[in-house]
């Protein structure tokens, strides 16, 4: 569990994070999200006792991290943002010297590395210098530290940043596996990783916090949320006539996809009403689906207003 | 403990897996050699002693030194390990002692390279093996002070071109303030007892003396403060500037 409250940073006269409270519990995955510069990265930093809050309290699995440091970092596993190691070293060293850093008794240790190092496939760059692996192997590396002492609490700065889409599957398969037993952070800018493994997402601007919400519930605040999407040849007639249905709030259509997309009015389930008129119609429909909702319209929407403002003052 | 020995033992490590140690064992045994026979005339004097060799260290450690220094905190800084570093849970003051005491072994197996001097001079003629063997302890200690000086300004910057020229300058400041020339500049706004406490601070009379086959705790002593008081102020600005 992580209780953080009132957190402030400033460097400066620049506030980085500005009076942010939340609490994550045990069991679930919580999202970061937010422009760059928002302050994700400064929190982070503040939890795993990197950088000291300006102002405000921070507790791990009930410990203060301002009164006992060394327990609540290692109570933690952490994830820097671009995964940080010393390049110069074999993976199975580096991973050796972590589990000793963690006090991890010298009779588990060996056993701590073969388990990541078989968690994160890295058997065969066991005996590789970190420097020649690729990035995708880099992050696993930086995984592998991360979670060296099945640690209660793990914290991921990016941990997808940069890999390919195979990669990130993996990493987000382990996320999910690891999230039962742990509290886990992360943060991120692609959206569908927070549809993917997050179960609550906080989304962050100036500092501050501007939303947090399961995943699914901040889709539905979306425009998008039961819009009814196909691709077809329409013309202008047959467009005119959607957008006159009474179910109907607004319709789109992009040129280049040949994709249209019906709004429907406050509320309203309208799949099977376009459904019909396209039959009736006797249009050729290459796709036909019902939208949950797009989180990035709602970032967007969200976080930035909120630029815009601070481009005023 | 055993975290200061893990950090030893890993950045020893990273020494060797470079050509860092290489480089600096070859031009530090090259040079050694070099001044104590050309300019220290160490055959010709005719006598059997190692004085030659080691009134050069000094000056060897003032460029020498500062290279190994200046990678010590800054590399980590600039690869952002440190956020790795100070999120393990390890003292700041196991870091910064484990990664002094790495660099300062590393440094005496350069200086136990040389054994072949102490050989030599054995052969040649009848030495004073007392002198020799306080001289060596004289120039471990050195090495040390500026170890500790080059490890703290090192963790002031990110840049190591920085690190390594404001180490060499603040060393050989320590090695001059003993100096006639030096101690005449800070009279002229200092009052005598600072200029006597500015003396009394040169790493050169206090390395002499102890060459000379004196150990006297006085020297000792001063280089123990020293290489104390520079780590200390190391954990500070780690912690001040870990963030930047």
């Amino acid at each position: 569990m992580i209780e953080c409250s009132h957190l402030s940073k400033h460097f400066g006269d620049v506030k980085a994070v500005n009076d942010l409270s939340f609490i994550a519990h045990q069991g679930q995955v919580l999202g970061f999200l937010g422009p760059n510069g928002a302050g994700k990265s400064t929190t982070m930093k503040m939890i795993t006792g990197f950088l000291p809050p300006t102002v405000g309290n921070i507790k791990v699995c009930g410990i203060d991290l301002a009164e006992d440091p060394v327990a609540v970092k290692n109570k933690i596993g952490y994830l820097p943002e671009g995964a940080p190691s010393y390049h110069e070293m074999k993976v199975g060293p580096f991973l050796q010297f972590i589990a000793r850093m963690r006090n991890i008794p010298y009779a588990q240790q060996q056993s701590a590395v073969d388990s990541v190092v078989a968690r994160l496939n890295l058997n065969h760059v066991y005996y590789q210098k970190i420097d020649t692996l690729s990035k995708g192997f880099k992050r696993r590396v930086g995984l592998a530290q991360a979670i060296i002492h099945d640690p209660e609490v793990l914290i991921m700065d990016e941990p997808t940043d940069g890999l390919d889409p195979n990669q990130k599957h993996q990493v987000r398969e382990l996320i999910t596996t690891m999230s039962k037993n742990k509290t886990i952070i992360l943060s991120t800018h692609i959206l569908e990783e927070v549809q993917a493994v997050c179960d609550r997402a906080i989304i962050i601007a100036n500092g501050a916090i501007v939303a947090d919400n399961t995943p699914t519930e901040m889709e539905s605040v979306s425009r998008y949320h039961h819009a009814v999407s196909f691709v077809a040849d329409l013309d202008t007639v047959l467009l005119n006539k959607i957008k006159d249905m009474d179910c109907v709030r607004d319709v789109t259509y992009n040129a280049r996809l040949k994709e249209t997309t019906v709004f429907p009015a406050q509320g309203l389930f309208i799949f099977d009403e376009i459904s019909e008129l396209l039959k009736q119609q006797g249009i050729q429909v290459s796709s036909l689906k019902m939208e949950a909702g797009r989180l990035d319209e709602v970032f967007r929407n969200i976080t930035q207003p909120v630029q815009k403002q601070e481009v005023k003052r | 403990m055993n975290h200061i020995n893990a950090i030893i033992r890993r950045e020893l490590q990273s020494y060797f897996a470079t050509p860092i140690a290489y480089v600096f064992i070859v031009i530090f045994l090259v040079m050694s050699g070099v001044f104590a026979f050309y300019f220290g005339r160490l055959y010709e004097r005719g006598q059997a002693d190692l004085l030659p060799f080691f009134n050069y260290h000094p000056w060897l450690y003032l460029f020498l030194v500062p290279a190994v220094a200046m990678r010590i905190w800054s590399e980590e800084r600039n690869r952002g390990n440190i956020e790795l570093l100070m999120t393990l849970p390890v003292k700041r003051m196991a870091w910064v002692i484990g990664k002094f005491l790495a660099a300062w072994v590393f440094v005496g197996l350069a200086l136990l390279l040389t054994f072949p001097m102490v050989i030599s001079i054995n052969y040649l003629g009848d030495s004073d093996n007392g002198v020799i063997i306080a001289s060596y302890l004289g120039s471990f200690l050195l090495a040390g002070a500026f170890l500790a000086i080059g490890g703290c300004l090192s963790a002031a910057t990110k840049n190591q071109v920085i690190a390594f020229i404001l180490t060499v300058v603040i060393c050989f400041l320590f090695l001059l303030s003993g100096f006639p020339m030096v101690l005449a500049f800070f009279k002229l706004f200092l009052p005598q007892f600072l200029v006597d406490v500015i003396a009394s601070t040169s790493f050169l009379s206090h390395y002499t003396s102890i060459t000379k086959g004196v150990l006297d705790l006085g020297d000792l002593g001063y280089f123990a403060l020293t290489i104390g008081i520079w780590l200390y102020a190391t954990v500070v600005v780690v912690e001040m500037k870990k963030g930047d």
